[in-house]
């Protein structure tokens, strides 16, 4: 008799698991666009937005590719790669953009979490990339200067 | 009317794709000359399938550059096989269009 109920037990935490999982599992399928977060001004209003109050973990292993000095800040190269396990996203920052929020990409099982892109760049700021894996939030942040005019100065 | 420009290139069991879209990326931080905001137009979604799975999909603000650049690469994919495109603008209008893998 406790066997059993013990075994009940168990079967209803697993249970309890996969729902937990069943929950979080369409969000990524189904990402919608989220006007709130690409509309925030600050950039922690837009990450706490996107992402909720998940703490943000700066790794080495998120791997922001971005140049030192962008002569043209119309077009500024940034690749956002990492060798992690179970990537479900990754998103662009650009603290001093109007809209820090630049891109979200949703990164589907099979997909390598090794994506490029160009952004536009107002001025001299810092870049973050920030990495969901396993539900986890990680993140890396390299400043970027923007020569305005593209003279190279 | 297609906006996307693919090369999609099988190689190694992978299938890399560099993608580019034409379109303004208009902020709609910027003015015209008698100083009115120019509306915002730009794509805010992009999704790419293959075989009917999504492989990449993108949600994008209006910091991205003006023809939008992406690339990314996912497991499968063969010569020959169809890479299905759609997007969407911040104004709702949408798109599809359909690729090859070389």
């Amino acid at each position: 008799m406790s066997m059993n109920r013990r075994s009940l037990i168990k079967v209803v935490a697993a249970g309890g698991a996969l729902m937990g999982l069943g929950l979080l599992m369409p969000r990524m399928a189904m990402a919608a666009w989220a006007k709130e977060a690409f509309e925030a001004k600050e950039q922690n209003t837009a990450i706490k937005s996107l992402y909720g109050d998940a703490e943000l973990t700066e790794s080495a292993e998120v791997i922001l590719d971005a140049p030192d000095i962008a002569e043209n800040g119309a077009v500024v190269p940034v690749t956002v790669s990492t060798g992690m396990a179970n990537v479900e996203s990754m998103s662009i920052f650009i603290e001093n953009n109007p809209s820090p929020l630049a891109a979200q990409f949703i990164i589907p099982e099979g997909t390598a979490a090794d994506v490029s892109t160009r952004v536009r760049m107002g001025k001299t700021t810092n870049v973050t990339a920030v990495v969901k894996a396993d539900g986890k939030l990680y993140s890396a942040t390299k400043e970027v200067k923007v020569t305005i005019g593209g003279c190279g100065g | 009317m297609s906006i996307m420009r693919v090369k999609a290139k099988s190689r190694g069991g992978n299938t890399e794709v560099k993608m580019l879209a034409k379109h303004i990326m208009e902020t709609g931080q910027r003015k015209d000359k008698s100083g009115n905001v120019i509306p915002a137009l730009f794509l805010s979604e992009i999704e790419v399938k293959h075989a009917g799975k999504v492989v990449f999909a993108a949600n994008l603000g209006p910091a991205v550059s003006k023809n939008p650049y992406f690339s990314f690469s996912f497991a499968g994919g063969a010569a020959g096989d169809t890479l299905e495109l759609s997007w969407k603008e911040n104004t709702g209008k949408s798109g599809a269009e359909t690729a090859e893998i070389r």
